[in-house]
């Protein structure tokens, strides 16, 4: 793709010293091949505002990406550095604000500036000046054959942020899947029948079945004709009538109040009353959101200030569920790794957060700690003494304490059980249940009911300063609501059949039916997997993951890094491609350096998850001996 | 040091250590007249004695909250979806049977309580995709192109975020226009980007002039780097229509000044007034000849919430992108997976609303009626608005050609405007809560969506039902009278 040689660059640089009247030119000329970087050096005597333009003459085929950052006196931060974008020439202004905090605001005149300009050009941005005929997709995506001479909107000129957003979960090898999955349908012959995908926690693409009596009460919400249908048990209609009434005009096509309809949130209140046995709860702090993943984005998002040594800095597990590092990198916050412990089943020790807070407080400013208990993607179910010692942590350390709990009904092993943070926070008495301030979250997504489509979801806030909550309200505001079925979906969570209703009884059945399921496939999971010599695998306590350790011979790893790609990756994708088995390697979640896991789901059904596992074993023992 | 023994004492986040642009956030059509309007609903509930019996909020573009009825084939499917054992109930017909199995058998293990694509379903992409040709006259769309969303705020914020770069004088600028709706001056302080105003013309009918957009381009280029230009079209909160040839000029300039495009279109079956038709951004780019629609990079929007069917709740939407660099296709994509999927059944929903029944099928008439029921009531609506308004001395109100909303410019007397600011209060946010506090009706003052200085206004909606407008307007005049004569 390069092949235009090493055409000549150059540059010009100008700076307009305001104050004074008077432009400084500096220019140089240099050749340039592909992948040069080069820096030019200025070290000028400038005052403050000045103005810097830049000029650029270059091979006209080539499309520079050039930055450019400013340094300057140390006493003065932060030190400047910026991206600018491909129309050239470019002119920049800089006020004083921008180095200095407007209180210091002194006169900067005299200041002496050292400018480093490093420009690259990257055979990406090589685009042809006619399309290739026999290029289809290029012919396409370069409109009736005209040649863009520039987008507005391209990779390098796009917010940086987002940029570096990763999300394994539906990363590459999800794409892959689904294009298997395509060529299978289309006859294309493969080592396999069918694509197995054990990437995400979808419960109902899996072949879990509804509850019976949720649906039905959606139904009758969606079309309240039903109401007047005697097919439908009493306690449905019942709650379908009371959960319409709660809407605007009576239809779930209302927008709701922006926090969520206030019925709802006074049954989410009393759920978590009961479920904390008596501990209080205010319909106030409850905000109804769209899928727990958007009210852990807005938390995140008031959290996040400061710049340099003073940006948020936020503390999660590793291995973390990759919405929090997506968000955080969307939010240009510092993520904060603390280490779970693998040999002690993935649990959390508070040393380790110590560690890690410490080593945070050199570059950044560590305001919040997210947990995610039953654990994602390790499955571990957090002991009441382990949460104690984080709440005091947090409230030593002063951090803001997210607890990401929407896996809360899935607990398997024997002897584990599900404590809320909000529960112990607030046995731990008025010193802590006063002081810690505590945003948890729960959704319609996983447990017993898995209807991730709905996106209904919650969170509680505990101890937020009223004024911030103002801020809250406001900001989910602008979004309007979070989606009405989803929220009706909660309201039934919340509130489901009761032991004297029509539906009670159907209700219980599934809801046992479903989680002794999940229970059996979690201890078959662990059991297989750690029947394979060169997996090992920690119990799943509870959620809906494994998240099995593999040996990766040396050889294979080599192979994976010739091809650019993390050995758990190379793992995966062959294992994708061999088997039709599609599960998520560890480096999408973080991991130990040198050590590779695979996250996958126990959803798929028992009959299933046994030819899975079994395909697993086959594979690991012919990889491992492939490549030693 | 210090910052940190202080920081013990008080909690982690407060106001002062929170997110400064969240700060700067505002979006009036919520704001603090709603707030005080839902108190006065609970203060009538329990008995509290007001000049007034209930609130009319016309505050808000909310259709069912007003009164109006869903369309009952898009509800019947939506019912067989969330309850499929309703597929062997013969009550419904068999168009509402065919709609539900072909969503269930897109949607993974036939149930809508799965996650879909991150993109959207395929087959309801599809489906967008074969209406924004019919409607565009044949204009070819790719599904791959099509976006579903939870609403249209969500890719309208989710597309900005894309395009905000730089810092200082390379800050990315989005040009939004004055009035506005504040969904975009919310995103883009959030956002941290430059706000950059274009007014437009109220004494021609709330029209777009390229010269008032090329100023603004010129002022804005000083202080940052615009990069996008947003377009309401039919116009929140004004209400006007665009001419095909306004549209064509739009183009031309943003492909003239290298702008992004973003056409907000909700209200696109929203046209009421005579003479007045809507046109897409897209269909008129590629009438306009390669030469641009090859090259103008254009994201449109759309909704479940509007229209005939006004399904807010469902937060059902889509946007199309057009000239797309595909690296940065692929980056979006990657953005939208990080929120797993739109609502599914606002998606199912969506697919109704771009695939609704055909001549021949079962449903058809009932449907067709509904539509033009709930049509031509908003249009007898706008026309009854516009006339009332306009007979109140003080009150000048432009035709409310499409959309939902009448945006009247009301004179206020200078003793009233010299009230408020001693309160500190927008004059317009004065009149609007003394307009509650004494009526009961909740309007939105001007100064939420931006005006030209000096200038007053209100946003109201047309969609209470026709007596109760009535009332609300007849109400309207007397205070505004009354008003007048107190402070003058």
């Amino acid at each position: 793709m390069c092949a235009v040689g090493s055409p000549c660059v150059c540059v010009c640089v100008c700076v307009c010293d305001e104050q004074l009247s008077r432009s400084v030119c500096r220019s140089t000329s240099r050749s340039w091949t592909c992948h040069t970087r080069s820096s030019l050096q200025l070290s000028l005597p400038l005052s403050l505002p000045l103005s810097l333009s830049l000029s650029l003459s270059h091979h006209p085929s080539l499309s520079p990406s050039l930055s450019l950052s400013l340094s300057h006196h140390p006493s003065l931060s932060p030190s400047l550095s910026l991206a600018l974008p491909l129309s050239l020439p470019v002119s920049l202004y800089f006020s004083p604000s921008l180095f200095c905090s407007p209180s210091l605001s002194p006169s900067l005149s005299g200041l002496s500036l050292s400018l480093s300009l490093s420009l690259s050009l990257t055979p990406r941005l090589l685009r042809p000046h006619s399309p290739q005929p026999s290029d289809k997709s290029r012919t396409n995506m370069t409109e009736n054959g005209l040649l863009h001479p520039e987008r507005v909107l391209t990779l390098d000129t796009m917010n940086p942020n987002i940029k570096r957003v990763e999300y394994a979960v539906r990363g590459p090898i999800v794409q892959r899947a689904m294009q298997l999955e395509k060529e299978l349908q289309e006859g294309v012959k493969k080592p396999f029948t069918e694509v197995i995908k054990a990437n995400i926690g979808d419960c109902h693409a899996m072949g879990q079945q509804p509850i019976t009596f949720f649906r039905q009460v959606l139904a009758l919400c969606s079309y309240p004709e039903l109401l007047n249908d005697n097919k439908f048990p009493e306690d449905a209609k019942d709650r379908a009538r009371r959960i319409l009434q709660a809407c605007g005009g009576g239809s779930i096509g209302a927008y709701s109040a922006s926090q969520g309809i206030e019925l709802v949130r006074q049954d989410v209140s009393r759920y978590i009353v009961r479920r904390d046995g008596g501990v209080p709860s205010n319909p106030d702090n409850i905000y109804l959101s769209t899928g727990a993943s958007d009210a852990i984005a807005t938390m995140l998002k008031l959290l996040v200030s400061g710049e340099g040594p003073t940006r948020t800095g936020v503390m999660i597990s590793i291995p973390q569920y990759p919405l929090y590092s997506a968000a955080l990198a969307d939010l240009g916050a510092i993520q904060i790794n603390y280490y779970l412990d693998e040999s002690n089943n993935w649990s959390l020790a508070v040393g380790e957060l110590r560690r890690a807070l410490e080593a945070a407080r050199k570059h950044c400013n560590p305001r919040a700690l997210c947990v995610i208990n039953p654990g994602n993607p390790t499955g571990q179910v957090q002991s009441r003494q382990c949460i104690e010692d984080v709440i005091r942590f947090a409230a030593e350390e002063n951090l803001f304490l997210m607890a990401d709990e929407v896996y809360q009904d899935n607990v398997y092993a024997e002897g584990c059980q599900f404590h809320s943070f909000k529960k112990v926070l607030f046995e731990m008495g008025p010193k802590y249940s006063e002081k810690v301030e505590l945003a948890s979250f729960h959704s319609t997504s996983k447990c017993y009911m898995g209807e991730c489509g709905f996106r209904g979801g919650y969170m509680e806030v505990i101890n937020l300063d009223p004024a911030v909550k103002a801020q809250l309200t406001k900001l989910v505001s602008v979004r309007l609501c979070p989606p009405v079925p989803g929220q009706a979906l909660l309201d039934l969570v919340v509130n489901p059949p009761q032991p004297d209703e029509p539906s009670y009884s159907t209700f219980m059945n599934e809801r046992t039916a479903v989680l002794a399921a999940l229970a059996e496939k979690a201890r078959m999971t662990e059991e297989i997997l750690n029947k394979v010599p060169g997996i090992r695998c920690n119990p799943v306590q509870g959620a809906m993951y494994s998240f099995p350790q593999i040996q990766i011979p040396h050889k294979a790893i080599e192979e994976a890094k010739e091809k650019g790609q993390a050995p758990d990756m190379f793992y995966c994708m062959t294992l994708l491609d061999e088997m039709g088995i599609c599960v998520v390697p560890g480096s999408g979640f973080g991991q130990r350096d040198g050590t590779y896991h695979f996250r996958m789901t126990i959803l798929p059904p028992t009959d299933k998850l046994k030819i899975f596992l079994a395909k697993v074993k086959e594979f690991h023992q012919r990889f491992t001996e492939r490549y030693s | 040091k210090s910052h940190q023994t202080n920081q013990c004492v008080c909690k982690v986040l407060t106001v002062d250590t929170m997110n400064s642009c969240v700060k700067k956030v505002e979006y009036a059509v919520r704001g603090p007249i709603v707030l005080r309007a839902v108190q006065i609903e609970k203060e009538l509930k329990e008995g509290v004695q007001k000049p007034f019996s209930e609130v009319i909020k016309a505050n808000i573009g909310d259709a069912h909250a007003m009164g109006q009825q869903p369309i009952t084939f898009f509800r019947q499917v939506l019912a067989m979806c969330s309850y499929p054992e309703l597929l062997d109930d013969d009550r419904f017909p068999e168009d509402a049977k065919g709609r539900a199995r072909r969503i269930l058998q897109g949607c993974g293990g036939q149930s809508i309580g799965a996650y879909s694509a991150s993109q959207g379903i395929e087959c309801v992409r599809q489906d967008v995709a074969r209406y924004v040709e019919r409607r565009d006259g044949g204009v070819p769309s790719d599904p791959d192109n099509i976006y579903l969303t939870t609403g249209a705020s969500d890719g309208i914020v989710t597309m900005l975020k894309l395009l905000v770069a730089g810092e200082g004088r390379s800050r990315t600028g989005v040009m939004i226009s004055i009035p506005q709706y504040p969904l975009y001056s919310a995103a883009l302080a959030e956002l941290g980007a430059v706000q950059v105003n274009y007014f437009l013309n109220e004494e021609r009918c709330w029209s777009l002039d390229v010269s008032e957009l090329r100023r603004a381009l010129a002022d804005a280029r000083r202080h940052c780097n615009p990069r996008a230009l947003c377009i309401i079209n039919p116009g929140n909160p004004t209400g006007q229509v665009q001419s095909r040839q306004c549209i064509e000029d739009v183009i031309r300039f943003a492909a003239k000044e290298r702008l992004f495009l973003m056409a907000d279109e909700v209200y696109q079956d929203n046209v009421y007034a005579e003479g007045c038709e809507f046109h897409s951004f897209k269909k008129v780019l590629f009438e306009m000849g390669p030469e641009f629609s090859s090259t103008v990079e254009l994201a449109s929007f759309h909704s479940t919430s509007k229209c005939y069917m006004g399904e807010c709740g469902f937060r059902g939407g889509y946007m199309e992108v057009v000239n797309m660099d595909p690296e940065v296709k692929a980056q979006l994509t990657k953005l939208v997976s990080v929120r797993l999927c739109p609502p599914v059944p606002g998606q199912a929903l969506m697919d109704l609303v771009v695939n609704p029944p055909q001549p021949g099928e079962p449903s058809y008439s009932t449907f067709i009626r509904e539509r033009k029921a709930t049509l031509s009531s908003l249009a007898e609506r706008a026309r009854l608005t516009e006339q009332i308004l306009n007979t109140v001395p003080g009150i000048a109100c432009n035709p409310v050609q499409g959309a939902m909303y009448s945006f009247p410019r009301v004179t206020l007397p200078a003793r009233a405007i010299r009230e408020a600011e001693e309160r500190g209060q927008a004059p317009d946010m004065f009149y609007c809560m003394k307009l509650l506090e004494e009526t009961g009706i909740c309007l939105v003052p001007g100064s939420g969506f931006g005006q030209r200085d000096g200038t007053f206004h209100f946003r109201m909606t047309i969609l209470p039902p026709t007596d109760k407008l009535k009332i609300l307007l007849s109400k309207v005049k007397d205070f505004h009278q009354r008003f007048i004569q107190q402070y003058s």
